[in-house]
């Protein structure tokens, strides 16, 4: 190495500076007696714990500052629990730092890799072992042990095929038929268009049958929304406008990103929101996206109103409702 | 000879005779570590695992995977009489009617925040440092696997009580995986036993969470933990601690002490957490319904860069042939994660074959040292901090009144021009750290001290370093770069190609230091410092 480029010399590990209590007996009592208390201390958080857990009701409420009313059953077996464990960490540390050695001490590294003859014979081993199975003289026996265990894990996955059905058409599907009729969710009442102001919002479900059951599946397809807005507000094609009714518009509910319930509506802007990743769709126009993720405005159902009065599906979704998927028809 | 001398001499015996232990322990004990917080980390992450384990355990007692209907009659009034899921029945009833259970609900959830956020911060000084180099590139490695699993582990846990919160969570997951090309409607139906959300999901994720999972935890954090031990630990360096020494204190009894009393103090901390700070009230959200949704929907934070970068992606689907692609799912929630764990986990190896680099290295770097590295990581952390906010949007934008869209759109650009500025200004700020050292070495502290010289010049007066921290700063090595040799003397082209070139490229890059003083220039200089 040239001698521009030496580098400084390494001085070696520092002289060993002793601490107080290592050199004054005083101090090192006093150090024992601390951890001692320390460790007493983590006793006491203990009976705190027993004490809250049998003898404070957890009807109790007690006011702090900063955190305001405050369950004092809770609040006391939590400290107790947390003092009692962190005064013996504490104590620990206190004992390691103070009275016992901190001298440092150099333990030497070993080559990791091993030694060139275990090596070779390790090498030579593993050989002979192969050449004893004669691996490489039967080619036949290797080949069809391999194709054999390739196939007898096979099984492993077949037998997860009941872990659910194959989908089928299920996702282009809802419980949304010709002629349904929308019912308030919850309280599942037929609704007519009076019921709806100008400028409300109310999610509807399609009306169950004698004995039928909503479950949360049925929830997550056929959740939908209905705005009320005034005829003149829509920018809609002429199909598009023939599916509202009195201003009366019904859109999934189910975000066509990732399934979230689109919740929010700002009146004013005539905008709904999915709170999950901020998609919003613009309800004058058929829901289009104009901002976020979401790649397609909400399906929008046709609605018109039975002999009665009341709103009823003019038809199924034409698309499937919710997030996208690998089949599905754009 | 006392008597419990006797006895534990009788003890050790009984035990040596039948496993030979005596010999290993008695090297193990004196077991030499190394002494920096640093290091401290990834033990806290051990810890908060085990502190999962125990409090985990607790809720199973009481909790109940299952998805069946049924009417809450517990001690929580509002939600009397509601229908709901027995799983979330059970986690109101640890709630309210488990003496205990909600604090031990609220130290498990703690503790997995805790968790993540230890291996994460674990994973950036292992990464700063320089100690995934070899022989550790191993270890990397499970880390990285423990990093990913860890994720999982904490979205399943906190799915788990089947509130209106953990629901949406899950139905996002959902869209996810039907989102694969090809398989992806079969693999959701195949997962949650149907259609959305079904009656099964609950059940599996329980036994994935509190068995499967943990269980490859142990295994790997064995491993991991073994390695460490038989590998020794890295060392910062400093004066006597060179690439064969390890300098430190022995496991038996400083360490003993110290983590085993850091193990309590881990544990008290989450349980002070657990005890003040309120975490996932679950009875606040009610049971999940896919027809509802709670404003401000936030996953815990370890997911938050995955949702922000789902909520900034572009709104892109393809059809094609009648089949419908949807980036916008596919590119932040498999796509940007794949690329970012995948070259996470290979980056030791990147590094070492781009630098030619292939020795041991046991001595931590300073990461100024290592300008590229350093800005390199930089860079992927300003990525993942943008893509953090982005997930956190709507909360910034009700707390500090801006506007949703805004906040987006600076997160859409700012994801892809903010990285970049960030590598150039961390690589310009670590060779400005490096001059300062030079400075140091050669010139010594500044003391704040005037002193007017007899012609009327004012001076400060530098106070020089002590020779063991002048060698801390310049024990380095600083890479030349490597020559590309195109082709040979008689002309033939270098067979390594485009490995030649990227080499020699990259080692250039590393070359851009300021040259740290050596031992002539500090002997120059001493004696007639200024």
């Amino acid at each position: 190495m040239s001698k521009e480029l030496e580098p400084l010399a390494d001085p070696g590990l520092p002289e060993h500076v002793h601490r107080k209590a290592d050199i004054d007996p005083i101090a090192a009592k006093r150090a024992e007696r601390q951890v001692a208390v320390l460790f007493a201390l983590s006793g006491a958080g203990t009976l705190l714990f027993i004490y809250s857990f049998f003898f404070i009701k957890d009807d109790v409420f007690i006011f702090l500052p900063i955190m305001g009313n405050t369950n004092a059953h809770q609040l006391g077996i939590g400290m107790g629990m947390a003092l009692s464990l962190l005064f013996i960490g504490f104590g620990a540390v206190h004992w390691a730092k103070t009275l016992m050695p901190d001298q440092e001490v150099i333990a030497y590294r070993h080559e990791l890799k091993s030694a060139p003859e275990d090596r070779s014979e390790f090498i030579k081993t593993a050989k002979e072992g192969a050449e004893q199975a004669g691996l490489g003289r039967r080619p036949l026996i290797k080949r069809s042990l391999a194709a054999a265990v390739g196939l007898a894990g096979l099984p492993a996955v077949i037998l997860l095929r009941d872990l659910g059905p194959l989908p089928g058409n299920s996702l282009n599907e809802t419980n949304w038929k010709t002629g349904t009729k929308l019912v308030t969710d919850p309280g599942d009442r037929p609704i007519k268009a009076s019921d709806l102001e100008v400028g409300g919002v109310a999610q509807v479900m399609p009306a169950l049958l004698a004995g039928q059951k909503r479950t949360l599946e049925d929830i997550a397809k056929d959740a939908v929304l209905l705005i009320r807005l005034r005829p003149s507000e829509f920018q809609l094609d002429a199909e598009r406008l023939s599916w509202t009714h009195e201003g009366i518009i019904a859109f999934s509910k189910i975000c066509s990103h990732m399934g979230c319930a689109v919740a929010l509506y700002e009146q004013t802007t005539k905008h709904l929101l999915c709170p999950c990743h901020q998609s919003t769709f613009d309800v004058t126009r058929a829901a289009k996206v104009i901002f976020g993720p979401s790649a397609r405005p909400l399906p929008q159902l046709a609605i018109t109103v039975d002999a009665d009065g009341y709103l009823i599906a003019k038809q199924p979704f034409t698309e499937a409702v919710g997030p996208s998927f690998w089949e599905r028809k754009s | 000879m006392t008597a419990r001398e006797r006895v534990a001499g009788t003890v050790a015996n009984y035990v040596d005779e039948r496993t030979g232990a005596a010999a290993w322990m008695k090297k193990n004990l004196q077991k030499v570590f190394p002494d920096h917080w640093s290091f401290m980390l990834g033990e806290i992450a051990l810890y908060s695992f085990v502190i999962l384990l125990l409090s985990g355990t607790f809720l199973t007692f009481w909790f109940d995977p299952s998805m069946r209907h049924v009417v809450y009659e517990g001690s929580y009034q509002p939600l009397k009489d509601v229908e709901m899921s027995a799983a979330y029945a059970s986690a109101l009833h640890i709630s309210f009617d488990v003496r205990g259970g909600l604090l031990m609900r609220q130290i498990h959830h703690w503790a997995a925040l805790i968790f993540m956020a230890a291996i994460v911060v674990h994973l950036l000084r292992v990464f700063f440092t320089g100690a995934f180099r070899k022989p550790r590139e191993f270890n990397w490695i499970l880390g990285i696997a423990l990093l990913t699993l860890g994720i999982v582990e904490g979205f399943l846990g906190y799915s788990l009580p089947d509130d209106l919160l953990s629901g949406t969570g899950v139905r996002i997951a959902h869209a996810i995986i039907q989102s694969i090309p090809v398989v992806g409607t079969y693999l959701s139906f195949f997962a949650f036993g149907g259609a959305f959300p079904g009656e099964i999901f609950i059940p599996r994720i329980y036994i994935v969470h509190v068995l499967l999972l943990p269980g490859i935890f142990l295994a790997l954090i064995t491993v991991h933990l073994m390695l460490v031990w038989y590998q020794k630990h890295t060392q910062y360096p400093g004066p006597g601690r060179t690439e064969k020494n390890v300098v430190g204190y022995p496991l038996m009894p400083v360490y003993m002490a110290k983590a085993g009393g850091f193990f309590f103090i881990v544990f008290g901390v989450t349980a002070f957490l657990g005890a003040v700070a309120s975490i996932n009230p679950i009875w606040l959200y009610g049971p999940y319904t896919p027809g509802q949704i709670s404003a401000g929907s936030q996953p815990d934070w370890y997911m938050g860069w995955l949702d922000g970068l789902v909520r900034m992606a572009p709104p892109i689907e393809t059809y094609i042939f009648g089949y419908t692609i949807s980036w916008n799912i596919l590119i932040p929630g498999l796509i940007v994660p794949g690329i970012i764990f995948t070259g996470m986990a290979l980056y030791p190896f990147i590094e070492s074959w781009l630098s030619g680099d292939k020795r041991e290295h046991h001595l931590l770097d300073r990461p100024r040292n290592v300008p590229n590295r350093t800005a390199l990581g930089v860079m992927s952390l300003t990525f993942m901090v943008i893509a953090m906010i982005n997930g956190g949007n709507d909360i910034i934008a009700t707390h500090f009144d801006l506007s949703i869209n805004q906040i987006m759109w600076f997160s859409r650009i700012g994801i892809i021009v903010l990285p970049p500025l960030a590598f150039v200004i961390t690589k310009r700020i670590c060779l400005s750290l490096q001059r300062a050292d030079r400075e140091l070495v050669l010139h010594g502290k500044e003391t704040g001290r005037l002193v007017m010289l007899p012609h009327g010049e004012f001076i400060e007066v530098h106070e020089e370093l002590s020779a063991e921290k002048k060698f801390t700063l310049t024990q380095h090595e600083q890479p030349k770069a490597i020559a590309l040799v195109k082709e040979d003397a008689g002309g033939v082209l270098n067979p390594k190609g485009i490995r030649a070139r990227l080499q020699a490229r990259f080692s250039a890059a590393n070359a851009e230091n300021i040259a740290k003083p050596t031992a002539t220039e500090v002997k120059e200089l001493e004696g007639g410092h200024h």
